[in-house]
Parts: structure tokens; sequence; C-alpha cells
């Protein structure tokens, strides 16, 4: 297909599949998809990391010729996929504990190594704190090793299981269970606080990409493109959580895009440390438009603005577009 | 073949010749020339395809164990004392999947204060953990309960520690007879798992389980571990066959038909307490020795069975429970429940203290005198004990133990002098 498609829905990139070459069409839109993640689940309506982990596990089933193997973190997409005796599961999948899925799915490709199954591959995957936090070390030994790995974190930005206390990926003055709008200064505190896409890069890893759920096309392809490479790759979805940010469940897809548009949530590709490429803002807006739908920050707003507090946050954002390029260049 | 070698070397040998698939290794004392020795073989390519991983941690080491073993592969690892209990969350998670891995557990203590010398506390620590407990008396046992764990193991769908005491059989040089790979191969089978990770059935492997089903769950844990009484002296009676030799089973009586006091005990503490029964018997005293080799599961008819005649039982016993006493003789007395034979409790060789036929001899006729208090701690030094007690009366004063005791025999107290 040479012709340029240029027919958006207002605010997204979608495209009408029957528009684009058959190669370009969205895995999800294939009658042969594999429902990885099949519907019956116990997750809530409009949870963001069920979306993220269908398109991204029928995406890597997709690229991977279905001879996909998982391991899953302790966390909601643990629970709400397995209650026993169901599962929601369509392919081998296994869920050991909560900080050591980045381990498990090592051994997993260790032993497909040695049975000469190279044709089966191996996801793991896990929310923020199982990947940012508990299971940091084993996910940094897998990096370090280069085991042939792609681990997939979808962040919500707190632990969200357990009702939604604070994790090393929550945002500034967002308010948890352990970080309530209460005091001097309400919400999570600043200056704390890690980027694991960023600590993955310094691995030296042959793949780290960004995504999230407002661009699920872009999701697709970052994990199809994991897949066709080999050693440790690492891919942080960016996934709203409508109970624990407080959230409508019809906007998780909106407060996504808010995110990136506003400069909140980089989202980039790396490869071996070194940023290859970055999704440009289309609609720059600033961080209160992202902050005021979600009660998590509802402290920032009302009757007193915390005028100072936002303004923290923005330069926060605007940071992030200046360091990653977020913004299209003006040609000079 | 007749080598003379180190312990922890005859067990690298022992494991390479069970054809592993996955080794995952990460170093601490006194464990360390394990791994290292089967690092060599690997990378030599001595062993055939099998992947040796330098994992980051004892928790990552099991759970790559457990990935590996999940999908398929026969995996193997070891660890001791804080790494044991580093990996903990895993050990128990090992288990309640039904994944054979074998962990060999250089038996050391565990801090604070910080020792790397030898007792049994790391094991005794998970012994609730779901694991087959195999204790090695000697090298050459050791070696042998490596080749009958993977072929237990895989029977069961459980994991097995083999457990050796560190340094005193890790690091000490004897003769072994290290098995050709022909006759390895003649008694254990490959791995064959009944239910792997495999995209061609697709299987869910690990998901929650709760109120409905989970005792049941539980209580099936346990018929496999009793399963395993039954299996545990087959598989020794079938390695006897194969290697001709006597390793493993349950329990090993040593001149008990008659005695009237009867010496329990686990590992290579074994050896001593054996020589000194028999300059005690040459003496005249009627007393004899179980060695217990499978702590989990604890053979309570077999222990009951030997134990029947004696009069009274000494459990020796290289740990113990805080706040309450023995572990082994705990279970020791669970299986003579409603019997009258008093046991006593003797704590011995903690930290790697040197457990001696003296200290032993005048300890084992104290028992046969009826002099043996319920509890008691071989050597202990109660000068610096009743000093820490006293100086406490004195003054309550929070602060470490080991500390507070070196001031007084350590450098501090020479600077005071």
């Amino acid at each position: 297909m040479d012709q340029t498609v240029k027919f958006y829905q207002t605010g997204t990139f979608t495209v009408g599949n029957r528009l684009l070459s058959e190669e370009n069409r969205s895995v999800q839109a294939n009658m042969q998809r594999t429902n990885s993640l099949n519907s019956g689940h116990r997750a809530c309506q409009g949870c963001g990391e069920a979306l993220g982990a269908r398109y991204a596990i029928d995406a890597a089933m997709n690229a991977s010729n279905n001879q996909l193997i998982a391991a899953n973190a302790t966390g909601c997409l643990e629970v709400f996929s397995t209650p026993y005796p169901e599962t929601s599961w369509q392919i081998p999948w296994i869920h050991s504990l909560f900080g050591n899925t980045a381990a498990v799915a090592t051994g997993i490709a260790a032993a497909l190594k040695v049975k000469g199954r190279r044709d089966v591959r191996v996801v793991a995957q896990g929310g923020d704190g199982g990947t940012t936090d508990i299971g940091f070390g084993c996910l940094s030994g897998m990096f370090e090793r280069n085991d042939d790995v792609l681990y997939i974190c979808y962040d919500n930005e707190a632990y969200m299981n357990t009702g939604v206390q604070r994790s090393s990926a929550t945002p500034p003055a967002a308010r948890t269970a352990t970080t309530m709008p209460v005091g001097p200064e309400p919400g999570n505190v600043f200056g704390q606080g890690k980027s694991v896409p960023l600590i993955a890069m310094a691995h030296g890893i042959p793949y780290v990409a960004t995504a999230t759920v407002a661009d699920l096309r872009d999701l697709e392809a970052k994990v199809k493109h994991a897949m066709s490479l080999n050693g440790a790759r690492y891919i942080h979805i960016f996934v709203p959580c409508p109970l624990g940010w407080g959230a409508a469940s019809h906007d998780t897809i909106r407060l996504a895009r808010l995110a990136r548009e506003s400069g909140l949530f980089p989202v980039f590709e790396a490869e071996f440390g070194e940023v290859k490429s970055v999704s440009k803002i289309r609609h720059r807006v600033p961080v209160e438009e992202y902050l005021k739908p979600q009660r998590r920050f509802a402290h920032l707003f009302g009757k007193n603005p915390a005028f100072e507090t936002i303004a923290r946050i923005q330069a926060t954002a605007d940071r992030n577009i200046r360091k990653f390029g977020l913004l299209e260049e003006a040609v000079s | 073949m007749l080598k003379q070698t180190e312990g922890s070397h005859a067990v690298a040998e022992a494991v390479a010749l069970c054809r592993p698939d996955v080794i995952c290794a990460y170093p601490i004392s006194p464990q360390t020339h394990i791994v290292e020795g089967l690092g060599e073989m690997v990378k030599a390519g001595e062993v055939n395809n099998c992947e040796f991983i330098n994992v980051e941690s004892e928790f990552a080491a099991m759970s790559v164990a457990i990935g590996a073993s999940a999908a398929g592969a026969r995996s193997y690892t070891a660890t001791a004392s804080q790494g044991l209990l580093f990996m903990a969350e895993a050990v128990y998670n090992a288990s309640g999947l039904g994944l054979p891995i074998v962990m060999t557990v250089a038996n050391r203590a565990i801090g604070a204060p910080i020792n790397i010398w030898n007792d049994h506390s790391d094991s005794m620590s998970m012994r609730d953990a779901g694991w087959i407990q195999l204790f090695a008396e000697t090298n050459q046992e050791a070696l042998d309960l490596h080749i009958q764990a993977f072929k237990l193991g895989e029977e069961l769908s459980l994991p097995v520690m083999v457990c050796m005491d560190g340094f005193i059989l890790t690091h000490a040089y004897e003769r072994v007879d290290v098995p050709t790979q022909a006759q390895v191969d003649a008694f254990l089978p490959p791995y064959e798992p009944r239910q792997v990770l495999d995209p061609s059935e697709p299987v869910s492997i690990g998901a929650m389980v709760g109120p409905e089903a989970f005792t049941e769950v539980r209580y099936l844990a346990h018929a496999k571990q009793m399963q395993a009484l039954e299996l545990i002296p087959q598989i020794a009676a079938e390695f006897k066959q194969t290697f001709g030799r006597d390793s493993g089973g349950l329990v090993r009586p040593y001149r008990i038909e008659d005695a009237e006091t009867v010496v329990v005990a686990l590992g290579s503490l074994l050896g001593t307490i054996k020589d000194t029964v028999d300059r005690l018997r040459d003496e005249g005293h009627k007393i004899g020795v179980l060695g217990i080799n499978s702590f989990r599961p604890f053979p309570i008819p077999d222990i009951r069975d030997a134990l029947e005649k004696t009069q009274r039982i000494v459990v020796v016993e290289k740990c113990f429970a805080v706040g309450i006493g023995g572990i082994v003789s705990r279970d020791v007395r669970m299986a003579l429940r409603n019997r009258p034979q008093p046991v006593s409790t003797v704590v011995a060789g903690l930290g790697g203290r040197a457990v001696t036929v003296a200290s032993l001899r005048k300890m084992l006729l104290d028992a046969a005198a009826d002099k043996l208090e319920p509890l008691t701690f071989l050597d202990l030094d109660w000068s610096i004990v009743n000093k820490q007690l006293e100086r406490d009366r004195q003054k309550r004063r929070s602060g470490p133990i080991a500390e507070a005791v070196l001031r007084d025999i350590g450098v501090i107290a020479a600077k005071m002098v």
C-alpha cells in the first residue's frame, strides 16, 4: 500500500483497518486473534491492565506463531485472571510469587534452550509493584544476563490489588492509601520514585520501550518488534486504573492519552541503551487536564487549588518534553 | 571409581551424573565448591546440554529452578544458612507447585551473630516447607543421596533437600566411590513430568486457591510425604542393587538390640557418636545409636519400632528452638507418644563448636545414670553466660548480646585490663 492514510478520528490515531494493508492491520482486528486473555475474567470495568495485557499477549502470540509461555507476578492481573478453578489464559501460564517473575521466566527460557525449543518464546508480566519494587532484583538480574525474555510491566502507579498503596511508580502528590491527602504536603512526596525504563536502558539490553493503552497499534507494534529480537527486552505500558485513581471507567483511554500528551508519560523506544524513537505530542495539554478527572489528585483542585504543586508537576512534564524531545521541532 | 576427593566435589560429580538440565548458582559458604565444580564441568562441556546460570541471589536461584522445572527441566541448586532463609518464600512455592527440584543444603548456622560454621538451624527452619529432607552422614552418602533424590523427587513430584554438614563434610577430603554414567543412567530414568508449560497443551499453573480447596491441597502435600515413607526405603533398596552399597533409607540403627540408652542424631555427628558408643560398649555400657536419614517425612513408625525396648533416649541435635528447646527431640517425643521412656535433649555443635568424644562420653554416662537434665547444652561455657545474666539482673539494658559478651572476652576486655 503506497497511499498515505490520513483519516484519523479526532484526537486518536485510530484508522479503519480496511484502509490498511493486511500486514499493517491490528492483531485484535484479526479473526485469528488468539484471545490469550479470554473474556470472563474478573477485572474491573475500564481496567487498563486487562486491556494492555490482552493486546500485548495477543500480539506476542501473533509474533511467535502461537508458541508462547507466560510467567506472571502476583497482582491484579494474576488474581482476576485465575480464580480457582477457572482461568482466562489460553496460553501456558505460570504464577509463582510476587517478586520472582523475571527469574521464573529465565528458568523457563533456560529449560526451552536445553530442550532445543528455540521456537517457543517467553514473556514475563507484572504490575508496577511486582516490577519496580519487589521484583526489581530479579528483573535487573534477568536484564544483566541478557536472558531471552520479554518482560512487560503494566504500570498503574500503585499497589491496586492490595487496596491502592504507594509504589515506587506512584507519581508525586497522588493520593494512595499510604500517601493520604493530609498534612502540610498531601499525597505522595516529590523527589522519590524511579524510571524503570531508563534503568532497563542502563543495562544495555537490546530493546526497551514504553507504551500506553491510548495507542494500542503502537503497543502492538512494539510487542511485535520486541518479539523479533532475542535477549532481554522490556516494555513498560501505562495502564490507568479507574478504581485506584478514582476515575471514570470510560476515561481509561482518555487518561492514558492525556498522560502522553501532557508529557508526564514519555513514550519512546530504545535499543542497547540509546533512545531510537519518541512518540511526539500531537496536541499538547497542561497537566491539569490530566490531573483533574482523577480523584487521587482532587486535593490539588477545589476551592483553594494547590497552584504550586500543580506547577511542580507541570515542571516534571516540561522536563520530560525537553529530555525526550517530545514536541515536533520547528522546521528551520 | 574410587577417588580421594572433597565432599563438595563428590556432590558436584554426582549431580553431573544425574544429567541436570538447569543449574542455578549463587555463592554462599560452605556450599560454594559444589556449584563451582558444576560450573567448571558445564563450561568444559563435560555435562551435556545443561544451562548453568549465575543468578543474583538465592531467591532468584530457587525462582529460576521453579521456572525451569515447570517447563520440564531437571533442575538443581545449592545453598546454606542465610541463603536458604533468603529464598524461603520460593522454597515453599516450589513444594506447593509440586516441582521436583533437588537442592543441596550445606548446613550452616544462622545469624546474628553471623557464623559460617556448621549446625542444622538452616534446614530446620524449612522443616515445614513441604520439601523432603534427607541428611547425609558421610561424603559417600551425600553423593549417593543426590542420585536417589532426583529419582525420589520426580516419582513423587516433590522437591528434595539433601542436607550435608557444612565444612565437616563439604570441605573434607575422603575416599568416595563415584559411580559410572551407565550405572546412574540405569538407576535414574529421564525426567518426564505429567504436566509442563507447553504451547501444544496450555495449562495455567499456580492459580489462586481459596478456602474451598486449600485444605485439600495441603492434605495432599502431606499424603505425598507419607508415600515417601514407603518410597524412600524402596529407592534405597534399588540403589543397593545397582550400586552395591547401603545409602539413604529412613533410619539407621547401630548396636541398639539390647541398648538401655539410645542416642538419636542426624548427619555427620553420627560418626563421632558411634565411635563414642563403641568405646562405651567396650566398657560394658549398653548404649546404641539411631541415625535419622529422612527428617521430612519424619519416619514415626520406624523410630517407634527402633526405640521400643530401650529405657531412655538422648537426642543430640545441632539446632534448637529458642523458647522451648529441641526440634528433633520434639518430633521423637511425638513418635514415642504414650510410651514411658524419657527423651532428653542435648543441644550440641552450634555454630561449628566441635562435638568431642570426651564431651559425648561424659554426657552419655550421665544419661545412663539418669543424671541428664531434660535440656542440656553440651560444653556450654557457664562463666560467660552467668556473667551476662548477672549484668542484666543488675541493670536492664538493651543491645546486641554477642557484642556485650565480646566486651568481656574480646579486644575491649583486653584494653580494659
